[in-house]
């Protein structure tokens, strides 16, 4: 038997200045799990380092636009569940006001609070599984995503129990919502929103001084403010750039002004500021659930004249601002009971117009915390 | 130093590991089906008609057949045929009504629409089937069931809605008005 001892052989390491490599072009989905859904991002990397990406979509694509052209304006009001299927309930409620804005419905008093609660639950549970994907996609496999499903199970609770669904809400109606509240359904969200703080100190205690997190999240993807302005990105990502824009404030549409909230914003436009924004934001909506708990009045909750009713030909564009940005749809009325034109301005689609501008220069594992950080939902990027 | 926000996060999953233990807010998972469903008693899943008199399903069955909910319906999926009488005039009730099950989407605006109370929410589940045509084609006989059904699954809602029909018998009975725009 030879004894022959095995020598480490010698390798030659490239100082990569007269390296020449080619360009590696990577298509990233659409069945990736990093990518929420299917949506696909035509990578082009230099070693790790993104040079261009170009993000493709409508994968999902179901015609929604055309579909609502062609029932009646009640009969889309369950499609628009199904565009941001995370937040029925700001979906149910920009349709409604587009539509009352073109009709000229009024909306009982009662119902504009429990349209404000609704609103700011779905924010709640909405910020709080985007955390908790967001840090499943930094690689925290599932341990924060599971505590924000957790507590987001007690806010589908209560949609269930007003609306009978958990998501697919439907629950808002032109001139009001479907059906009052049932008796106890206050003391529970009370309850509810109570408990809620708890949670986030024990999420932020577990996510925002985490060393980990913090040397992946921060300066990566940044967004400047001149560009999110010029890219009409809004939402969270817009005010994590640091520009002062929330429709509540600025539209103030429903009674937004009756409360009494602050609006978070970023000063670097990182990914650590579109994270962290979101947490804070959780503090708001509390702040504003409290006060709305406190002071909804007693009264009825839809206008039984708004069923029955024939828009004349105008035009309308409703907005609110949804957990991911504004949420707009534009109706164009000839009079008949459907829609001549319906569009959807949504949030998601339009803030990943910028994804490729945010990826540039950084890591192809970067690429997937940006796209994480922008919260989007491809039933609504596809419609 | 470094590392002291992992530790403290280490911390919270401890807790809430060990928690989990003694605390039910930190395990909330049911053992579906052997420890029961977490379905409540305002879910709604598919539609379901609904008669009067247990002894006679056919004869008191509230629909009319008016069709309105086959109209409304967003993803198109009720069928209904009238019933003739011997003369050829209409019988004011549904030869055929069927609702296909895999297309129906839960969304209760045939419940709205209807003005005769006659069609209302189910919260039935696992209604999974090997037959995929024929078996998620509901037909008018599957889809009866009477009023004190409704009344258990939903007993609020069918208290107002027996209400309402008494307070409607009172009066003569309303033309059904065209359907909402």
């Amino acid at each position: 038997m030879s004894t022959e001892t095995i020598a480490p052989r010698e390798y030659q390491i490239y100082s990569g200045d007269d390296l020449r490599t080619n360009v590696l072009e990577i298509s990233m989905g659409p069945q990736h799990p990093s990518t929420h859904g299917v949506f696909r991002m035509d990578v082009s990397l230099d070693g790790e380092t993104v040079v261009k990406l170009k993000p493709v979509f409508g994968y999902l694509h179901r015609n929604h636009e055309k579909i609502a052209e062609t029932t009646s304006y009640l009969g889309s009001m369950p499609y628009t569940d199904r565009l941001d299927y995370f937040c029925s309930m700001t979906n149910n409620w920009a349709y409604a006001l587009a539509v009352e804005k073109m009709a000229g419905l009024a909306v009982p008093e009662r119902a504009e609070y429990i349209r404000v609660i609704m609103a700011e639950l779905t924010r709640l549970q909405n910020h709080a599984s985007l955390v908790g994907f967001l840090t499943n996609d930094l690689g925290a496999s599932g341990t924060p995503l599971l505590y924000a499903i957790r507590e987001r199970e007690h806010i589908l609770d209560l949609f269930e129990w007003a609306s009978g669904a958990r998501m697919m809400c439907n629950y808002m109606r032109f001139g009001g919502v479907r059906n009052d509240l049932p008796s106890g359904w206050l003391a529970q969200c009370k309850k509810v929103v109570d408990d809620f703080p708890a949670f986030m100190d024990e999420f932020e205690t577990l996510l925002t001084g985490n060393e980990i997190i913090l040397s992946r999240c921060q300066n990566v993807g940044v967004l400047p403010r001149d560009l999110a302005i010029n890219a009409s990105i809004t939402g969270p990502c817009l005010r994590a750039s640091g520009v002062d824009y929330d429709l509540r404030k600025v539209d103030k549409y429903g009674i937004y002004d009756r409360f009494d909230f602050k609006v978070p914003l970023g000063s670097v436009g990182d990914c650590y500021d579109r994270f962290m924004i979101r947490l804070l934001e959780m503090r708001e909506s509390v702040k504003i659930l409290k006060q709305a708990l406190a002071t909804i009045p007693e009264g009825p909750v839809n206008d039984s004249k708004a069923r029955n009713f024939r828009p004349k030909p105008a035009e309308a564009y409703g907005r609110i601002e949804g957990p991911k940005g504004e949420l707009g749809f534009y109706l164009v009325s000839d009079g008949t009971p459907k829609p001549h034109r319906y569009h959807v301005r949504p949030p998601s689609f339009i803030n990943l117009t910028v994804l490729e501008d945010m990826c540039l220069g950084q890591k192809i594992a970067d690429a997937v915390i940006v796209l994480g950080s922008i919260d989007i939902v491809l039933g609504e990027v596809d419609r | 130093m470094l590392g002291i926000g992992i530790l403290k996060g280490m911390v919270v999953t401890a807790k809430n590991f060990f928690g989990s233990f003694v605390n039910k807010r930190l395990l909330p998972t049911i053992q579906y089906p052997e420890a029961g469903n977490s379905v409540t008693l305002f879910s709604r899943n598919i539609p379901f008609l609904v008669y009067d008199n247990d002894e006679d399903p056919l004869g008191t069955m509230r629909c009319v057949a008016c069709k309105i909910c086959e109209k409304e319906c967003p993803p198109q999926c009720i069928y209904i045929v009238m019933e003739k009488d011997a003369n050829g005039k209409p019988a004011k009730r549904p030869k055929v009504f069927d609702i296909d099950i895999s297309v129906c989407m839960g969304c209760q605006i045939c419940v709205e629409v209807c003005p005769f109370e006659s069609i209302k929410m189910d919260s039935t589940f696992e209604l999974s089937t090997p037959d995929r045509f024929e078996g998620l084609l509901l037909k008018r006989e599957h889809l009866l069931k009477s009023n004190t059904y409704f009344h258990k699954i939903h007993p609020d809602e069918a208290q107002e809605v027996d209400d309402r029909l008494a307070a409607k018998q009172k009066k003569p009975a309303p033309t059904p008005s065209t359907p909402a725009a």
